[in-house]
């Protein structure tokens, strides 16, 4: 029975995500000391883990359909800066301005599927394209409008409470928003039976036509909503740090795909779960925010970032093929 | 008798100047293994994507139980009855069993908008309709596809299509990547899906392959049917030596003979034994 439960989590896409975010715990708890995992100290590193991980997950959803989209950078700025934009420099409500700004990342994705649809163009490059241009597009915009490349905002007590304000031990609210929106994704990628359509297209997207799944509409929904969801996180910043810079979030892209990848997602496509996305932003977090813990300075960061990232790759690949060659064994033995 | 469940009467494929296919009558029944056989570059494979809907018919027609039909696309095909499988299964590597089965009308269980998959039939059923094919070492739905052998993914492959109401299975080369043992496996499949009254067209280049299921018999040579016999009208050497085009295979290995010995190498095999 053990052994069998223990056979099931081996060929989960999640159990190389879960072994080494117990590693990386582990490790900043010895070197870093017990004070790693406080309340206060698991705030900040939840809260960091919260927006990328809203947006990990989308774009994790993407590359388990075969593609990939890098113009996050660029749509969560826009989240931020149309949000501030609207209700900051036109002072018009914040409702206004968090829906134009919405809104907005739906275009964005909208061009981002229809264009990788219609051209047949890899979505890297699409989306390499989209990504400047959006940038650009953002930052002219910005300098005609308002003759300054930052915005500032001053958003009302209702919108601070549920997009950028703490609750706890220094937790940002939008953990709060990031465990509904993974809860909401298992539903949708686990439980109904659309997701398995996801994993179809990215397994072999011409069987997938030929069963009859609607492979397009669902390419187009996967990059709307990572469009969508990173500009919920840019609106839920501007809110929060009151004050909006017209450029985009450059690492937010490699962070995001170092999320996805060290949570099991295959990058060529057909493997993958949203709770070893979960998983690997959580372990992410921890490495970025534990060197604060230990006496290590700060700029090793990256360095172990990178280490985690080849050592992540490898385990899911040991683990991928377990899950291949999980033979069953007889009933009863 | 009953209409043949596919004829093709008369058909031609041209790609632009390029005639692939010319002139093509075929026809195979319920119950029924057609073995079509042919060298690389004979056309094949656009005679099956035009059986399956992928391909239209330059000119000529297709008839399905006795009626003409027009498919406008591998779904269409595929909608009437028309399945193909290819030479790896087509199917997922890393979804499992009961997935892949059941991909793009997956079971569920629940209401309203809390309908969720459901796992447990899915793998019962798939995994019931492939052991009653004869796989009996496939016995649980969650194994990953990418771990079965070629042959057990051939057989899954071949259970599905009949499972989801395909009443013609074409075959593209099932047994090319296969060793023995598999190829065998997948035969007896073929044969199985035969005595369920399917019809199947069974693409190969492998003559002892298609002597071992096969009813009927058609030989294409560069896109045209250079023979047609059914079972026991031919010897395999016949059959060996139209898919060479006509060559003898006697005739070839005279040839590569008389090349051996001008080249001393028959003599060096001697020598060396």
């Amino acid at each position: 029975m053990i052994t069998n439960l223990f056979g099931n989590l081996l060929r989960r896409p999640e159990a190389g995500a879960l072994i080494g975010l117990i590693g990386v715990l582990v490790f900043f708890v010895i070197v870093g000391g017990i004070e790693f995992l406080y309340p206060a100290s698991i705030g900040s590193w939840v809260s960091r883990a919260a927006s990328l991980g809203i947006i990990a997950i989308p774009v994790g959803l993407l590359m388990i359909a075969g593609e990939l989209d890098i113009s996050i950078g660029a749509t969560i700025t826009s989240g931020a800066l149309i949000t501030a934009l609207v209700s900051g420099y036109f002072d018009q409500p914040i409702v206004v301005g968090m829906v134009a700004a919405l809104v907005f990342g739906a275009l964005v994705g909208l061009l981002n599927g229809y264009l990788v649809l219609r051209t047949g163009v890899p979505s890297f490059i699409v989306t390499l394209g989209t990504l400047f241009a959006v940038s650009g597009l953002l930052l002219g915009a910005t300098v005609v409008i308002t003759g300054t490349t930052s915005i500032a905002l001053q958003a009302p007590q209702f919108a601070k409470t549920m997009f950028g304000g703490f609750f706890g031990a220094g937790f940002q609210v939008l953990v709060v928003w990031w465990i509904g929106i993974t809860a909401a994704f298992v539903f949708f990628v686990h439980l109904s039976r659309y997701g398995n359509w996801i994993f179809a297209i990215g397994g072999d997207s011409v069987s997938a036509r030929n069963a009859g799944i609607p492979t397009g509409r669902i390419t187009i929904l996967l990059f709307v909503l990572s469009s969508v969801c990173a500009s919920f996180v840019g609106m839920s910043q501007a809110i929060l740090f009151q004050s909006v810079q017209a450029t985009p979030q450059l690492t937010l892209i490699f962070n995001t795909i170092i999320a996805v990848v060290v949570g099991g997602v295959l990058l060529t496509g057909g493997f993958g779960s949203v709770i070893g996305i979960f998983l690997g932003t959580i372990t992410f977090a921890v490495v970025t925010q534990g060197i604060y813990y230990t006496d290590f300075d700060q700029t090793w960061s990256n360095m172990v970032i990178g280490i985690l990232l080849l050592g992540a790759v490898l385990m899911n690949n040991t683990f991928r093929q377990l899950a291949l060659s999980a033979a069953t064994r007889k009933k009863g033995a | 008798m009953t209409a043949p469940v596919l004829k093709l009467v008369n058909v031609s494929k041209s790609f632009g100047p390029i005639d692939v296919l010319e002139g093509i009558n075929l026809e195979v029944r319920a119950g029924e293994v057609l073995c079509l056989l042919g060298d690389n570059g004979a056309g094949k494979s656009t005679l099956i994507k035009t059986m399956s809907g992928v391909h239209k018919p330059t000119s000529g027609e297709i008839w399905m139980d006795g009626g003409k039909v027009e498919f406008s696309s591998p779904r269409d095909a595929s909608d009437k009855g028309i399945a193909t499988v290819h030479q790896f299964g087509g199917t997922f590597p890393l979804m499992s069993i009961g997935r892949s089965f059941f991909v793009g009308v997956e079971p569920t269980k629940g209401w309203g908008p809390f309908k969720i998959y459901d796992r447990k039939t899915a793998n019962a059923v798939a995994v019931k309709a492939v052991r009653d094919f004869g796989i009996t070492r496939i016995d649980d739905g969650d194994r990953l596809v990418g771990g079965l052998s070629g042959g057990e993914r051939q057989s899954l492959a071949i259970a599905r299509a009949v499972h989801f109401g395909a009443r013609l299975l074409i075959l593209d080369e099932p047994t090319a990547a296969l060793g023995v043992k598999q190829a065998t496996h997948v035969l007896r499949i073929v044969n199985e899906a035969k005595r369920r009254g399917l019809a199947v067209v069974f693409i190969t280049h492998q003559v002892m392959h298609a002597m071992a299921v096969g009813d009927h018999f058609a030989v294409l040579i560069r896109g045209a049917v250079a023979a047609d016999f059914r079972k026991g009208e031919r010897s395999r050497e016949e059959i060996t030596d139209l898919m060479a085009g006509g060559e003898t295979m006697a005739s070839l290995e005279a040839e590569i003979e008389s090349q051996m010995n001008s080249h001393g190498g028959a003599h060096h095999v001697a020598a060396a034994e």
